[in-house]
Protein backbone atom coordinates (compact mmCIF):
# COMPACT_ATOMS: atom_id res chain seq x y z
CA UNK A 1 0.00 0.00 0.00
CA UNK A 2 2.78 2.39 0.99
CA UNK A 3 4.65 1.71 -2.25
CA UNK A 4 1.47 2.27 -4.27
CA UNK A 5 1.03 5.68 -2.65
CA UNK A 6 4.68 6.56 -3.33
CA UNK A 7 4.53 5.57 -7.00
CA UNK A 8 1.15 7.26 -7.56
CA UNK A 9 2.36 10.47 -5.95
CA UNK A 10 5.63 10.32 -7.91
CA UNK A 11 3.86 9.81 -11.24
CA UNK A 12 1.36 12.59 -10.50
CA UNK A 13 4.19 14.97 -9.49
CA UNK A 14 6.16 14.25 -12.69
CA UNK A 15 3.08 14.75 -14.90
CA UNK A 16 2.14 17.97 -13.15
CA UNK A 17 5.69 19.31 -13.32
CA UNK A 18 5.97 18.48 -17.03
CA UNK A 19 2.67 20.24 -17.68
CA UNK A 20 3.66 23.25 -15.58
CA UNK A 21 7.07 23.66 -17.22
CA UNK A 22 5.43 23.44 -20.63
CA UNK A 23 2.84 26.12 -19.74
CA UNK A 24 5.54 28.23 -18.04
CA UNK A 25 7.70 28.29 -21.15
CA UNK A 26 5.05 28.45 -23.86
CA UNK A 27 1.86 29.86 -22.30
CA UNK A 28 3.02 32.58 -19.92
CA UNK A 29 4.42 35.85 -21.26
CA UNK A 30 7.83 37.18 -20.15
CA UNK A 31 7.67 39.57 -17.22
CA UNK A 32 7.95 43.16 -18.54
CA UNK A 33 11.13 44.17 -16.66
CA UNK A 34 12.87 40.90 -15.89
CA UNK A 35 12.18 38.86 -19.01
CA UNK A 36 12.41 35.06 -19.03
CA UNK A 37 14.40 34.74 -15.80
CA UNK A 38 11.29 35.79 -13.84
CA UNK A 39 9.94 32.24 -14.35
CA UNK A 40 12.41 31.05 -11.73
CA UNK A 41 9.91 32.43 -9.19
CA UNK A 42 7.67 29.42 -9.88
CA UNK A 43 10.30 27.22 -8.20
CA UNK A 44 11.99 29.73 -5.88
CA UNK A 45 8.87 30.67 -3.88
CA UNK A 46 7.17 27.22 -3.76
CA UNK A 47 10.51 25.76 -2.61
CA UNK A 48 10.52 28.27 0.28
CA UNK A 49 6.89 27.47 1.14
CA UNK A 50 7.63 23.74 1.11
CA UNK A 51 10.70 24.30 3.27
CA UNK A 52 8.74 26.30 5.87
CA UNK A 53 5.89 23.79 5.87
CA UNK A 54 8.39 20.97 6.48
CA UNK A 55 9.92 22.91 9.37
CA UNK A 56 6.43 23.54 10.79
CA UNK A 57 5.66 19.81 10.69
CA UNK A 58 9.04 19.20 12.35
CA UNK A 59 7.99 21.61 15.10
CA UNK A 60 4.70 19.73 15.67
CA UNK A 61 6.54 16.39 15.62
CA UNK A 62 9.16 17.66 18.08
CA UNK A 63 6.47 18.82 20.49
CA UNK A 64 4.75 15.47 19.95
CA UNK A 65 7.96 13.64 20.86
CA UNK A 66 8.57 15.68 24.02
CA UNK A 67 4.96 15.06 25.12
CA UNK A 68 4.75 11.34 24.36
CA UNK A 69 8.32 10.06 24.03
CA UNK A 70 7.23 8.08 20.96
CA UNK A 71 10.03 7.58 18.45
CA UNK A 72 7.62 7.88 15.51
CA UNK A 73 7.40 11.59 16.26
CA UNK A 74 11.17 11.83 16.25
CA UNK A 75 11.28 10.02 12.90
CA UNK A 76 8.77 12.49 11.46
CA UNK A 77 10.77 15.43 12.83
CA UNK A 78 14.09 14.35 11.31
CA UNK A 79 12.45 13.36 8.00
CA UNK A 80 10.67 16.68 7.55
CA UNK A 81 13.78 18.59 8.62
CA UNK A 82 15.91 16.86 5.99
CA UNK A 83 13.31 17.43 3.26
CA UNK A 84 12.93 21.04 4.41
CA UNK A 85 16.67 21.57 4.15
CA UNK A 86 16.70 20.22 0.59
CA UNK A 87 13.92 22.62 -0.43
CA UNK A 88 15.56 25.44 1.52
CA UNK A 89 18.79 24.87 -0.40
CA UNK A 90 16.80 24.90 -3.66
CA UNK A 91 15.29 28.23 -2.61
CA UNK A 92 18.65 29.78 -1.72
CA UNK A 93 20.49 28.58 -4.82
CA UNK A 94 17.69 29.49 -7.25
CA UNK A 95 17.53 32.91 -5.58
CA UNK A 96 21.27 33.41 -6.07
CA UNK A 97 21.04 32.55 -9.75
CA UNK A 98 18.11 34.92 -10.14
CA UNK A 99 20.01 37.67 -8.27
CA UNK A 100 23.03 37.27 -10.55
CA UNK A 101 20.92 38.35 -13.54
CA UNK A 102 18.67 40.96 -11.93
CA UNK A 103 21.01 42.54 -9.35
CA UNK A 104 24.32 41.65 -10.99
CA UNK A 105 25.51 39.92 -7.80
CA UNK A 106 25.21 36.38 -6.44
CA UNK A 107 24.56 37.40 -2.85
CA UNK A 108 23.94 40.37 -0.59
CA UNK A 109 23.78 40.37 3.19
CA UNK A 110 20.32 41.91 3.44
CA UNK A 111 17.73 40.85 6.05
CA UNK A 112 15.79 38.53 3.81
CA UNK A 113 18.62 36.53 2.33
CA UNK A 114 20.62 36.45 5.55
CA UNK A 115 17.68 35.36 7.72
CA UNK A 116 16.93 32.49 5.31
CA UNK A 117 20.57 31.41 5.39
CA UNK A 118 20.66 31.58 9.20
CA UNK A 119 17.44 29.54 9.36
CA UNK A 120 18.92 26.93 6.99
CA UNK A 121 22.13 26.74 9.04
CA UNK A 122 20.17 26.30 12.28
CA UNK A 123 18.32 23.31 10.85
CA UNK A 124 21.57 21.96 9.40
CA UNK A 125 22.87 22.20 12.97
CA UNK A 126 19.94 20.02 14.02
CA UNK A 127 21.26 17.23 11.78
CA UNK A 128 24.81 17.74 13.08
CA UNK A 129 23.52 17.46 16.65
CA UNK A 130 21.77 14.20 15.82
CA UNK A 131 25.01 12.74 14.52
CA UNK A 132 26.87 13.80 17.66
CA UNK A 133 24.56 12.06 20.19
CA UNK A 134 24.54 8.25 20.17
CA UNK A 135 21.89 7.33 22.71
CA UNK A 136 18.56 7.37 20.76
CA UNK A 137 16.26 8.81 23.48
CA UNK A 138 18.73 11.53 24.43
CA UNK A 139 19.34 12.31 20.76
CA UNK A 140 15.61 12.61 20.09
CA UNK A 141 15.05 14.81 23.16
CA UNK A 142 17.90 17.23 22.41
CA UNK A 143 17.00 17.36 18.72
CA UNK A 144 13.35 18.10 19.56
CA UNK A 145 14.39 21.03 21.77
CA UNK A 146 16.69 22.40 19.05
CA UNK A 147 13.96 22.00 16.42
CA UNK A 148 11.49 23.97 18.55
CA UNK A 149 14.07 26.71 19.17
CA UNK A 150 15.05 26.82 15.48
CA UNK A 151 11.44 27.32 14.44
CA UNK A 152 11.35 30.68 16.22
CA UNK A 153 13.38 32.02 13.26
CA UNK A 154 10.91 30.79 10.60
CA UNK A 155 8.18 33.45 11.09
CA UNK A 156 10.93 36.08 11.01
CA UNK A 157 12.20 34.76 7.66
CA UNK A 158 8.66 34.49 6.31
CA UNK A 159 7.67 38.03 7.23
CA UNK A 160 11.08 39.60 6.59
CA UNK A 161 10.10 40.09 2.94
CA UNK A 162 7.25 42.28 4.22
CA UNK A 163 8.96 43.99 7.16
CA UNK A 164 12.19 45.10 5.53
CA UNK A 165 12.51 47.16 2.38
CA UNK A 166 15.78 45.93 0.97
CA UNK A 167 17.08 44.66 -2.33
CA UNK A 168 14.83 41.60 -2.22
CA UNK A 169 11.37 42.30 -3.74
CA UNK A 170 8.31 42.82 -1.55
CA UNK A 171 5.68 40.02 -1.28
CA UNK A 172 4.31 39.02 -4.69
CA UNK A 173 1.22 37.16 -3.57
CA UNK A 174 -0.49 39.96 -1.68
CA UNK A 175 -0.21 43.71 -1.09
CA UNK A 176 1.07 46.36 -3.49
CA UNK A 177 3.48 44.13 -5.39
CA UNK A 178 0.89 41.42 -6.08
CA UNK A 179 1.59 39.50 -9.28
CA UNK A 180 -0.82 39.03 -12.15
CA UNK A 181 -3.46 36.31 -11.56
CA UNK A 182 -1.95 34.06 -14.25
CA UNK A 183 1.46 34.14 -12.59
CA UNK A 184 -0.07 33.52 -9.16
CA UNK A 185 -2.03 30.52 -10.46
CA UNK A 186 1.18 29.05 -11.88
CA UNK A 187 3.05 29.67 -8.61
CA UNK A 188 0.42 27.85 -6.53
CA UNK A 189 0.03 25.24 -9.27
CA UNK A 190 3.74 24.48 -9.15
CA UNK A 191 3.70 24.27 -5.36
CA UNK A 192 1.45 21.18 -5.59
CA UNK A 193 4.01 18.87 -7.29
CA UNK A 194 6.78 20.17 -5.00
CA UNK A 195 4.60 19.28 -2.01
CA UNK A 196 4.02 15.82 -3.49
CA UNK A 197 7.77 15.35 -3.84
CA UNK A 198 8.24 16.50 -0.23
CA UNK A 199 5.66 13.94 0.96
CA UNK A 200 7.48 11.19 -0.97
CA UNK A 201 10.86 12.17 0.49
CA UNK A 202 9.43 12.30 4.03
CA UNK A 203 7.73 8.90 3.65
CA UNK A 204 10.93 7.28 2.34
CA UNK A 205 13.03 8.91 5.07
CA UNK A 206 10.60 7.84 7.81
CA UNK A 207 10.82 4.23 6.65
CA UNK A 208 14.60 4.57 6.76
CA UNK A 209 14.41 5.84 10.31
CA UNK A 210 12.44 2.71 11.25
CA UNK A 211 15.22 0.56 9.76
CA UNK A 212 17.83 2.63 11.63
CA UNK A 213 16.03 1.81 14.88
CA UNK A 214 16.12 -1.87 13.89
CA UNK A 215 19.85 -1.46 13.24
CA UNK A 216 20.34 0.16 16.67
CA UNK A 217 18.54 -2.76 18.34
CA UNK A 218 20.68 -5.29 16.45
CA UNK A 219 23.85 -3.43 17.46
CA UNK A 220 22.81 -3.58 21.12
CA UNK A 221 22.02 -7.28 20.76
CA UNK A 222 25.41 -7.92 19.14
CA UNK A 223 27.22 -6.04 21.92
CA UNK A 224 25.30 -7.98 24.57
CA UNK A 225 26.97 -11.25 23.53
CA UNK B 1 16.86 36.71 -29.65
CA UNK B 2 19.14 39.41 -28.18
CA UNK B 3 22.17 38.75 -25.98
CA UNK B 4 20.36 39.81 -22.81
CA UNK B 5 17.37 37.58 -23.55
CA UNK B 6 19.65 34.63 -24.34
CA UNK B 7 21.53 35.17 -21.07
CA UNK B 8 18.19 35.36 -19.27
CA UNK B 9 17.15 31.97 -20.65
CA UNK B 10 20.59 30.53 -19.89
CA UNK B 11 20.33 31.53 -16.22
CA UNK B 12 16.72 30.33 -16.04
CA UNK B 13 18.00 26.94 -17.21
CA UNK B 14 20.78 27.06 -14.57
CA UNK B 15 18.16 27.82 -11.91
CA UNK B 16 15.91 24.93 -12.89
CA UNK B 17 18.88 22.56 -13.18
CA UNK B 18 20.14 23.66 -9.74
CA UNK B 19 16.75 22.99 -8.10
CA UNK B 20 16.53 19.50 -9.58
CA UNK B 21 20.20 18.76 -8.94
CA UNK B 22 19.76 19.54 -5.22
CA UNK B 23 16.74 17.27 -4.97
CA UNK B 24 18.53 14.58 -6.99
CA UNK B 25 21.55 14.73 -4.66
CA UNK B 26 19.22 14.29 -1.67
CA UNK B 27 17.49 11.32 -3.33
CA UNK B 28 20.90 9.74 -4.07
CA UNK B 29 21.93 10.32 -0.45
CA UNK B 30 18.75 8.55 0.69
CA UNK B 31 19.41 5.64 -1.67
CA UNK B 32 23.03 5.27 -0.59
CA UNK B 33 22.05 5.43 3.10
CA UNK B 34 19.38 2.79 2.46
CA UNK B 35 21.96 0.44 0.93
CA UNK B 36 24.36 1.03 3.83
CA UNK B 37 21.65 0.31 6.42
CA UNK B 38 20.62 -2.85 4.55
CA UNK B 39 24.22 -4.10 4.44
CA UNK B 40 24.79 -3.37 8.14
CA UNK B 41 21.53 -5.08 9.18
CA UNK B 42 22.41 -8.18 7.14
CA UNK B 43 25.94 -8.38 8.53
CA UNK B 44 24.76 -7.92 12.14
CA UNK B 45 22.04 -10.56 11.69
CA UNK B 46 24.63 -12.99 10.32
CA UNK B 47 26.99 -12.20 13.19
CA UNK B 48 24.26 -12.80 15.80
CA UNK B 49 23.19 -16.04 14.10
CA UNK B 50 26.80 -17.25 14.01
CA UNK B 51 27.28 -16.50 17.70
CA UNK B 52 23.99 -18.21 18.61
CA UNK B 53 25.09 -21.25 16.59
CA UNK B 54 28.34 -21.60 18.56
Amino acid sequence: MREKILYTLGAAAVLLLARNIWVMLTGLPDEAFQGAIFRIIFFHVPAAFTCFLCFFVALIASIGYLKTGRMDWDALAVSTTEAGLAFGAANLISGMIWARIIWGIWWTWDWRLTSMLVCWLLYAGYLVLRRAVEEPAQRARLAAVLSILSFTVVPFVFFSIKWFRTQHPQPVLYGEGKMDAGYRAMLYGNWVPLLMIAVILVMVRMEQEKRLRELDALRREAHAF
Amino acid sequence: MGDAAARNFQYLAYGLIAVWAILAVYVLTLASRERKIGREIESLKRMIEDREGK
